[in-house]
């Protein structure tokens, strides 16, 4: 087998130290009803780092990064964020962890009833401390001009193609200076020349504020520009993990059948 | 010591199993209704109220029913006067028909039907709104953002049914008084003074008083069962419609059972 392909349970290398580590996933599973839909996922995120999690669609990936925000609790397991245990903390702290972690929704998740300034405002004016609206303009200028749409600050999510509510919807998450990012389906329902300019966008966000990253997506073209390193999801449990060349050689059909269906 | 616990699950998961699914699923739906109620409360005294929101949803439920509920109120004091005009004429007792229409306007009919309307305007709006909020995912953007939906979209809501549909039920009293009034004066001939006089002759404190409880449970009941049923929907367009459909039906048949626990007790207590 293939020295990048781990199967079962084991642990992912560990030739740094924890508090390298801004996520820590260990033995965690999850159910809905009968069906084990996470089983056994162990994960681990450096500081700065982009994990592509592949997978085919219902195979557990969204489930595992509503985990991690809190959205969904898992069944067994450990979920360490900035070293502390996410189901152990309180309503409180779970919100505070949240302002450290951004979330891109598959379908951008904007609120339709608010036009983009409003959107952006939103989760700032819900802060321990609110900012004046002195203070929230600048601010929300800066995040659009990272996504390279401030002509829509006006805008509603209505009047806004696929492509830029996803970009209005980074901006929003963006906004809260997450410390960790998590995409999901970044590029789904996009055209290719749309997914890829997300794709360089998720980039230039890890570098611009040195965010970590976990991306769940099926697009392959989106994990080649995007990753630092793949792990791969098979009916809810971890079977390979490497970079995109190592993977792409695979002696696994299933990791092979990725990269095939791109060629 | 895990001992007990375990034989405590064993019974109850033995009693669960004799039960009929639909009980067992009623069970765990007011279980949940429960818990919504709970949060409501822990939240509704949360630092930070959303003043915006709730202004905004004052305006919503409030002034953007005033139209229908007008309308409705006139038909219904109108209507109610030419029904019962005739039968009180056979008994030569047409003076009575003021206080009459009064007191079955303010005990009953008013906070009734004025509700019953809301439910089916104001209900059916909430759980189609934050339904579609729900699929969406932008409940879950909120949450994720460190933001607190249950206090931006269920308290402000909650609260703003509260307030405004008493106040609604006593616009809808004295418009259904002046409905009554004009059909009064189809048949025969009454100045606006002595009908008013004679309204507000037959209206007692303790009239009011179960009226103005009503309508405030009312309220609750309403916003309560629209954010219910809206916030938590499943996902898919279906569960959308479905979530109107049973906000209103639930807000109906629990304006009836208020109103007859609230006929109950204050017949008790007056």
């Amino acid at each position: 087998m293939d020295s990048a392909i781990k199967t079962g349970s084991k642990t992912l290398e560990n030739n740094v130290t924890s508090s390298e580590y801004v996520l820590e996933i260990e033995h965690l599973k999850k159910s809905f009803d009968d069906k084990q839909v996470l089983k056994d996922i162990n994960l681990k995120l450096k500081k700065g780092e982009n994990l592509v999690v592949l997978g085919k669609s219902g195979h557990g990936k969204s489930v595992l990064i509503k985990c991690i925000v809190g959205l969904l609790t898992p069944d067994e397991g450990t979920l360490k964020v900035f070293n502390k245990e996410i189901t152990n903390l309180n309503e409180d702290e779970l919100t505070e962890l949240r302002r450290r972690i951004g979330f891109l929704f598959q379908n951008s998740a904007l609120y339709d009833s608010m036009s983009v300034r409003e959107n952006l405002e939103f989760p700032l004016q819900r802060q321990d401390e609110p900012l004046s609206e002195e203070e929230l303009t600048p601010l929300i200028e800066e995040v659009l001009e990272a996504v390279g749409l401030l002509d829509a600050i006006d805008k509603m999510p209505s009047d806004l193609s696929g492509g830029m509510r996803k970009r209005i919807g980074l901006a929003r998450t963006l906004i809260l200076k997450p410390e960790i990012m998590l995409y999901d389906e970044p590029t789904t329902g996009l055209d290719p020349i749309t997914s890829n300019e997300i794709s360089l966008l998720i980039l230039d966000i890890q570098k611009k504020y040195n965010t970590s990253s976990i991306i769940i997506t099926h697009d392959m073209a989106c994990a080649k520009v995007t990753n630092d390193r793949i792990m791969v999801l098979k009916e809810g449990e971890y079977i390979a993990e490497g970079s995109y060349e190592e993977l792409e050689n695979s002696e696994d059909e299933f990791v092979r059948s990725f990269f095939n269906s791109t060629n | 010591m895990s001992q007990p616990s375990t034989n405590k699950i064993t019974t109850a998961e033995t009693i669960a199993e004799y039960l009929p699914s639909s009980f067992q699923n009623f069970l765990i739906e007011l279980g949940s209704m429960l818990q919504f109620f709970i949060d409501f409360f822990k939240n509704l005294f949360k630092r930070g109220f959303e003043w915006n929101a709730f202004i905004r949803q004052c305006f919503e439920v409030g002034y953007r029913s005033i139209g229908l509920i007008s309308l409705t109120a006139f038909i219904m004091g109108l209507v109610m006067t030419l029904q019962s005009q005739p039968t009180l004429a056979n008994f030569g007792a047409e003076s009575w028909l003021p206080g009459m229409v009064s007191i079955s306007i303010v005990r009953e009919i008013g906070p009734v039907i004025t509700s019953l309307l809301c439910a089916g305007k104001i209900a059916s709006s909430m759980g189609a709104e934050l339904g579609s909020m729900k699929v969406t995912e932008q409940i879950d953007a909120m949450e994720v953002s460190g933001s607190n939906p249950m206090k931006y979209l269920v308290v402000t809501r909650i609260l703003a049914t509260t307030l405004t549909i008493p106040l609604l039920v006593i616009l809808s009293d004295a418009i259904s008084f002046c409905g009554s009034w004009v059909a009064v004066n189809i048949n025969s001939t009454m100045s606006a003074m002595l009908f008013f006089n004679k309204i507000f002759a037959a209206i007692e404190f303790k009239d009011l008083i179960p009226s103005i409880i009503k309508s405030i449970l009312f309220g609750f009941a309403i916003g309560f069962i629209g954010c219910y049923k809206g916030y938590n929907s499943s996902k898919g367009t279906e569960s959308v419609g479905v979530a109107a459909n049973s906000a209103v039906v639930t807000a109906s048949i629990s304006i009836f059972l208020i109103d007859m626990l609230v006929v109950q007790i204050t017949n008790l207590l007056y």
